[in-house]
């Protein structure tokens, strides 16, 4: 490419990636208008800086209550589904007996299936376990990182397997065998560190879903107590009453962890995706 | 014997019984519920009716229209996507400047989510571009977009197209950076301009990455619902209600839990036979090299 083509070409991309972000921009300096300054000029900076919309909707969505829900929610279902999925995934790439194959089968299948045909008996089940065990389902963390921990098995285990069976060196687990391992120790000295890209792909992939889910939390957790970012967000519009400023400010509080995430962990983040995707 | 049978239920079964009780378990207590009608109620008794709630699901004007529609926004909407994220990740891994920051922001708007990002967009189009007409006094370049039907319905397909276009042009990256530079300085070589490598060596060669960014693509949107939610709700009056939507309302809205579920039966199978389609498709159109 010759070079006035080449700086044409950046600054174009500069100017388009800009726009592109364009409605977060709008958002942002909207949350800080009065009401009179949005409606006399939308698109304007904001002549004061003021937080008090934000502390408003920091207070009416008791936003801290909810990041903490929504943090618990995604880091211990993240782990959870992190340990079980290595150890059943290597489990299952390392017996090639029938019933292996059949769970493995079940699991990549069932990945096709649309939440939308499981969530009513989903609900129902969820029921009936708290009706047999005493153990409260529904509207509780708890029961949600159960949920969590059965919808996400299938791309765990498929690319834990996917991981053994083709970069997981057999000769390695045999040494250590030989070496007085049992299965247990085997797992989490030899296997388990060896499998972190994959774990990192995997958490990566959960975090984004789990963070940002909302029609499952949205089906369990009615209690204000109980409720996570999206689903406190949720509040501020309601049909007739949007109160826009309130809403713009709840709507950054939101995007701002998420961003603050992204610039952390850009790198892991974008491979992860990729690779989760190609994959899959 | 023993032995290694237990470490096998030890290191299986904790993931596996949740994944029991929360997907196969309901999956066919999902089938049984589409065979009755039932109001949800824990007292109301579930009266059997046969295949009843499938017949119906096809004089249900309201759910063949969404049907219809959610295909329509379906073929839009993947094309639009993978147009341009085949675009931009041409673009950004060309030799230029800014090219890291550019892909950086192109695929933020993924990482957000799709009921903020719906809110998001619910502002620019709707309440804002209200004020935009009232500050400006041009009221046919400004309107209200999700007052109109047709205007809310390529809403749909905007922050759809906004949402996945960046996380696509990853998968496509990921796809350009594994071409072999030998195979693209042979085309240089041979004296092949800009357009047609991309068209002759780039493209084809990118097959893998776009039957995964194709199936990605095909099924979100086939099963779009944040964006529904938060941008439309549906409305205007049920014009952009897409199937995922239909489906809730029947069930929760409606109460009508039979034949809400027996609409989710026969969207399973809809899903799973296009996506079947397309994964025979796409991968006979793969090239090696």
């Amino acid at each position: 490419m010759n070079k006035p083509r080449k700086i044409a070409s950046s600054a174009l991309l500069v100017i388009c990636s800009l726009v592109w972000l364009s409605p977060i921009y709008i958002i942002f300096t909207n949350s800080f208008k009065s009401r009179e300054e949005m409606y006399a000029n939308a698109m304007a900076l904001p002549e004061t800086f003021s937080l008090r919309y934000y502390l408003d909707a920091m207070n009416r969505l008791d936003f801290l209550g909810a990041f903490k829900n929504s943090l618990i929610l995604t880091v211990v279902s993240v782990a959870l589904l992190i340990v079980f999925c290595s150890m059943a995934g290597w489990m299952i790439a390392r017996s090639n007996g029938k019933v292996s194959r059949v769970i493995y089968a079940v699991l990549i299948l069932t990945m096709l299936i649309p939440f939308q045909t499981l969530m009513m008996p989903l609900m129902q089940e969820m029921n009936s376990i708290t009706k047999a065990t005493g153990l409260q389902m529904k509207d509780t963390l708890g029961g949600l990182i159960f949920m969590y921990l059965g919808f996400g098995a299938g791309m765990g285990i498929f690319l834990c397997y996917g991981f053994v069976k083709g970069s997981l060196p057999k000769s390695l687990e045999e040494a250590a065998t030989i070496d007085g391992c049992n299965t247990w120790q085997l797992f989490w000295h030899i296997v388990f560190p060896t499998m972190k890209p994959v774990l990192v792909t995997l958490s990566i992939l959960d975090v984004i879903w789990i963070w940002n889910d909302y029609l499952l939390p949205s089906l369990t957790l009615k209690s204000k107590i109980n409720q996570t970012i999206p689903i406190g967000t949720q509040m501020f519009f309601g049909q007739y009453t949007i109160e826009w400023n309130l809403a713009m400010a709840a709507l950054m509080l939101t995007i701002i962890p998420v961003i603050i995430f992204y610039l952390c962990a850009q790198k892991y983040i974008v491979k992860g995706v990729a690779a989760g995707a190609v994959k899959g | 014997m023993k032995l290694k049978r237990s470490w096998y239920v030890l290191f299986v079964a904790p993931i596996l019984i949740p994944f029991l009780l929360t997907v196969i378990v309901p999956f066919f207590r999902g089938i049984g519920f589409s065979f009755v009608q039932w109001n949800g109620m824990s007292k109301t008794p579930k009266v059997f009716v046969g295949l009843q709630n499938f017949a119906d699901i096809f004089h249900d004007g309201r759910f063949m229209t969404s049907m219809g529609r959610t295909a329509l926004f379906t073929l839009i909407t993947v094309v639009l996507v993978n147009v341009i994220a085949i675009a931009f990740s041409v673009w950004v891994t060309s030799e230029i400047k800014f090219r890291s920051p550019g892909r950086a922001m192109l695929f933020m708007p993924y990482l957000i989510g799709g009921l903020i990002l719906g809110y998001v967009w619910k502002y620019v189009l709707g309440q804002g571009m209200t004020l935009l007409a009232a500050n400006t006094g041009n009221e046919s370049l400004f309107f209200n977009w999700l007052s109109n039907p047709k205007y809310a319905f390529l809403a749909m397909i905007v922050v759809t197209t906004w949402q996945m276009a960046g996380y696509m042009m990853v998968i496509y990256i990921s796809g350009l950076e594994a071409i072999s530079t030998d195979v693209l300085e042979a085309g240089r070589v041979d004296g092949a301009t800009g357009w047609q490598e991309f068209l002759h060596i780039k493209l084809p060669l990118l097959m893998p990455s776009i039957t995964i960014c194709l199936f990605l693509t095909l099924s979100n949107c086939f099963k779009i619902y944040d964006v529904n939610v938060s941008l439309t709700g549906g409305g205007p009056a049920n014009s952009t209600e897409m199937i995922s939507l239909n489906i809730y309302n029947e069930i929760f809205s409606q109460s009508n839990f039979g034949l809400g579920q027996a609409k989710a039966i026969v969207f399973f199978f809809i899903v799973a036979i296009i996506t079947f389609i397309q994964v025979r498709v796409t991968s006979s159109k793969e090239v090696e090299i």
